[in-house]
């Protein structure tokens, strides 16, 4: 392994990983966002983490909506198919491909215009059906695309540009998913790529419903003075409350964890997540205990993020319809039509 | 009286929910058995309990198999409807009736033949529970029937032992009742009456069924593995149908995985969203709904247009707008499901006439797609959809291959220098396709957003028209790969006359009145869109031509006019809408308006 030896100087997105790829190899077209934007770093997250876990890129099938959020899926992993579809359907286009081909890497990116107001119905469904899918809400209060209208995430008495008030109470995508049932729950920052990385892979290998909500600031319509979801603002209010890391089943487990705080969680595949507590009392497998902690630290003003809730084995929707291993889009005609001598025969019934 | 036998028509009124559907089969059924050509229409509400019910069953000789609406005889059981009912018995005609309660003389008609039979008294004496009580009465019904008309007793009592032979407290009642009705009927009135039923050879390669069955097993033996939906009236039997014949056939003997997955979505919008995505992965995939479920399904009919994924749709049509009459019948969906969405669209669609067309054109609709990267829709409706028809039996060719159109393999990836979604290689208009996690080089964003050649993003008008102009050229191309029209030209004929779907019958049957009567006329069925180019040969080749259809505005007229730029002087417009399957007679007296019979 001759790249060992290359020089420590080498640029570091063109270090391979056990595939041979480089950073590079997992990007995809030139970013077309504004400066600054949290959806970019996102995006940077996503490639760091594909690239963290040895993934073939053509494994993957990137799935959006619309929005400046749903842009993104084109800007990493060029190798992988992209579909951004219509504005809050990006849920049901991936149903039907992960029903047809459960082979597939399944990623979803929407934005909280897309999610939680033309989308609301398809992200609740999706969760009920526990589609093995990662889905990232790329969060920042408003309608980037369209120039900064609120969505139904801002928080009342969050104040727009022009310095109008919210007046409604924000639909909170994690406490929803936790209600819905959804068997993978975080909350994270664009900023904190340390934190973002790790769930990225841990959604990834997660078998199932994987729901990310990362608050992700519109440096153009919602980074100032007054508003909730600006830099400034998740800074200042982001608490980490468990820290997720993928753990390759294989692989030895290298960190020294302090062993009370950790809870570990045994995937389909033999991969394992281990969940560090930060928060004192906080039991990220137990479904209301993390219900009524977050809605407690959103009362002080505080926002609770890491891997907030995750179930342990769970049935996905392949599970549920039993399609088995082979995706049906392998499964040949020969052995979907029961040809003529069936057909003959089945016409006795309709006599 | 002078008898008439195999040609006649009657009609079985009662109230939703008392279980007369199972005797209304059973009673068709045992005429298809005779050999009789035989259809029934079922006139149900929207209603699971209590609301009228009408059931018509007509025998033909000929084999016609439009509704008529002339009864010869009437089986009046619904006091709701009763008045109603009676009236509508032709001159001269029949009425059977619960004769438990007594008949008012002076509302009697006295141009028709009053039967009364006891039904509810003898049920009382017979069976035990109000509930048996009521659904017995029905089959006591077809035992009267089955002496005032001759239905051989013999295939009722066949057919319940098929149907209940597992439950011989079931078959012995049902028995019983058929006995009842029969015995009774035969010792108070002189049996059969002059309009009966002879047994023939007609049927032996027949079947009857409905097309939803028979759309959902041509999915099956299409080998569609994915089907989403979202439960709507007339459709949902399509579904259920599928499910069933993949529960038969579908189950893998040795791992028991299913290799089919029916996914009940959460409205419309997310069922062709997941037929959307499925197809895009490679499966084929299709959803049943009707009008309500294609006008939500819009915008992502438009992205699956643009964006060149194939998927299939089955619109059984009921009455519009809006919700309309959900159980009752119509063309009205033509224009918007020919051109659903915003922005320039147009859409493959296919007509079929009957459960025979449903099936082969359910195989045809996922050909189509694949092979032409778009959406297909296939309009049936609730007559076609729910109605059982008599139709040819079913058969399949075991060399027939699905056109799985142009994707790309793994190896044949590698071996390209580049892959181009967009690019008319072929110049055909049909680019290449690739489907995802086969091959890094066949990666590429799919997009309802402007985008040239290559699949990259576009602002520029060139780009965007040069894909825009090119999918046009695809679609239109579809017109000689869809079904044939149908096409009976006439001796001497100097009209046309063009149809579409479920007119079928209504027309044959008029066409052939008009002949009798000394105007023959020429007849075009179009089964598909965009039109094949017979159609407007067809219309060149006639000074007027009939556009016969079931929607209040002639939307097949208006597609035609659209479409081949005929002279819209030159079409005549027949239609009816209000909701029932048509008839001949409108149709002829429509023709006859216009066009005098040559001397
Ligand atoms: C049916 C439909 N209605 C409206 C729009 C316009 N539209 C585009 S993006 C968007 C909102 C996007 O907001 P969000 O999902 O939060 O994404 P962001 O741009 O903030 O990342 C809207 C309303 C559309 N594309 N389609
Ligand atoms: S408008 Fe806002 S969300 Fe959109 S790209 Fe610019 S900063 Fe990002
Ligand atoms: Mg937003």
């Amino acid at each position: 392994m001759s790249y060992i030896t290359k020089p420590q100087a080498h640029h570091p997105s063109l270090k391979p990983n056990a595939l041979g790829l480089t950073r590079r190899d997992y990007e995809g077209a030139i970013t077309t966002l504004c400066a600054g934007c949290g959806h970019d770093s996102i995006t940077a997250a996503f490639i760091q983490a594909f690239w963290e876990l040895d993934m073939e890129p053509h494994t993957v099938a990137k799935l959006s909506g619309i929005g400046c959020s749903s842009k993104t899926p084109a800007y990493f992993l060029r190798e992988a198919h992209g579909f951004n579809s219509v504005h809050g359907r990006m849920p049901a286009v991936a149903t039907g491909a992960g029903a047809a081909n459960s082979q597939l890497k399944l990623v979803g990116v929407s934005g909280d215009g897309d999610s939680l107001s033309i989308g609301l119905g398809q992200l609740c469904h999706a969760i009920r059906r526990n589609l093995n899918l990662l889905y990232v809400l790329e969060n920042n209060g408003v309608y980037g695309l369209t120039k900064g209208q609120f969505s139904a995430s801002a928080d009342p008495g969050s104040l727009n540009k022009r310095g109008t008030a919210n007046t409604m109470p924000a639909i909170d995508s994690v406490l929803l998913a936790i209600n819905l049932g959804a068997t993978f729950v975080a909350r994270s920052f664009s900023g904190d790529k340390e934190q973002l990385v790790p769930l990225i892979k841990a959604g990834l290998m997660h078998k199932g419903f994987a729901f990310i909500d990362v608050i992700s600031p519109c440096v153009t319509f919602n980074d100032h003075e007054g508003s909730t979801k600006s830099y400034a603002y998740t800074r200042r209010h982001q608490i980490e409350v468990v820290e997720a890391d993928f753990v390759p089943g294989r692989r030895e487990i290298t960190v020294d964890y302090d062993p009370g705080s950790v809870k570990e969680v045994t995937l389909h595949n033999g991969d394992r997540i281990m969940l560090r507590k930060v928060a004192e009392d906080y039991d990220p497998l137990d479904r209301d205990q993390a219900y009524a902690y977050i809605r407690d630290r959103q009362k002080v003003g505080e926002l609770a993020t890491g891997l907030l809730y995750m179930s342990g084995m769970t049935s996905d929707m392949n599970d549920q319809l039993r399609t088995g291993d082979t995706p049906l889009t392998q499964v040949s005609h020969g052995d979907l039509c029961p040809g003529s001598a069936e057909l003959e025969k089945l016409m006795s019934r309709y006599r | 009286m002078k008898s008439r036998i195999n040609d006649f028509a009657f009609k079985i009124a009662t109230a939703n929910g008392t279980g007369s559907a199972s005797a209304n089969g059973l009673i068709m059924q045992a005429i298809f058995r005779m050999g009789i050509p035989v259809t029934g229409k079922n006139l149900f509400p929207s209603n699971i309990q209590g609301l009228p019910t009408w059931y018509e069953i007509r025998v033909s000789e000929a084999g016609y198999t439009a509704r008529t609406p002339i009864f010869d005889l009437m089986v009046a059981l619904n006091p709701a409807t009763f008045d109603k009912d009676v009236a509508e018995v032709t001159s001269g005609g029949w009425l059977l009736y619960d004769s438990t309660w007594p008949l008012l003389e002076e509302k009697m008609r006295h141009d028709v033949t009053y039967i009364g039979v006891p039904m509810a008294d003898l049920c009382n004496e017979a069976f035990d529970g109000v509930r048996n009580r009521i659904l017995m009465k029905n089959i006591v019904y077809a035992g009267v029937l089955a002496a005032l008309l001759g239905i051989d007793r013999e295939e009722l009592i066949k057919l319940t032992q098929e149907k209940f032979g597992k439950k011989p407290a079931l078959l012995e009642s049902n028995q019983q009742a058929i006995e009842l009705g029969y015995q009774y009927t035969a010792q108070h009135y002189k049996c059969p009456l002059p309009i009966q039923l002879e047994r023939r050879d007609a049927t032996k390669d027949a079947i009857l069924i409905d097309g939803n069955t028979a759309a959902g097993l041509g999915c099956l033996y299409a080998g569609a593995t994915v089907g989403a939906w979202y439960p709507i009236t007339p459709s949902t039997s399509l579904m259920e149908a599928f499910t069933a014949f993949c529960q038969k056939y579908r189950v893998d003997p040795e791992t028991k995985a299913n290799q089919f997955a029916i996914l009940q979505a959460e409205d419309e919008l997310a069922a062709i969203g997941m037929v959307i995505g499925a197809s895009w992965a490679g499966a084929r995939a299709f959803t049943p709904t009707s009008g309500p479920g294609i006008s939500l399904m819009n915008e992502f009919l438009g992205l699956a247009y643009y964006a060149e994924v194939p998927a299939v749709l089955f619109n059984v049509q009921r009455t519009g707008p809006s919700t309309g009459m959900p159980t009752r019948t119509q063309q009205a969906d033509l224009l918007l499901c020919a051109y659903a969405s915003h922005g320039d669209t147009k859409h493959i669609n296919l007509y079929p006439a009957d459960p025979h067309e449903a099936f082969e054109m359910a195989v045809n609709a996922f050909d189509l797609a694949e092979r032409f990267q778009t959406p297909v829709i296939v309009l049936s409706d609730l007559d076609i959809g729910m109605n059982d028809w008599m139709v040819p039996k079913l058969t399949w060719n075991d060399m027939y291959q699905p056109d799985r159109g142009k994707v790309l393999s793994a190896e044949e990836l590698e071996a390209a220098e580049r892959f181009s979604r967009y690019l008319d290689v072929d110049g055909d208009g049909i680019p290449y396709r690739s489907l995802p996690g086969v091959h890094p080089k066949g990666a590429y964003f799919t997009r309802g957003s402007g985008h040239n050649k290559f699949a990259k993003y576009t602002e520029d008008g060139d780009e965007y028209q040069e894909v825009l102009d090119r999918i046009a050229r695809k679609v239109n191309s579809a017109r000689a790969a869809i079904p044939a029209p149908f096409v009976k030209r006439r001796e001497g004929a100097r009209v046309g006359l063009i149809s579409v779907g479920g007119c079928h019958g209504a027309c044959t049957e008029a066409l052939d009145i008009l002949e009798a009567d000394g105007l023959p006329v020429d007849y075009l069925r179009v089964k598909g869109f965009p039109f094949a180019d017979e159609v407007r040969e067809f219309l060149d080749s006639h000074d007027r031509t009939f556009v016969v259809e079931q929607n209040r505005d002639g939307q097949l007229r208006s597609l035609l006019i659209l479409e081949t730029e005929v002279d819209p002087a030159r079409l005549h417009s027949i239609r009816s809408y209000a909701g029932f399957p048509m008839s001949a007679q409108p149709i002829v007296d429509g023709v006859l308006a216009k066009v005098q019979v040559p001397a």
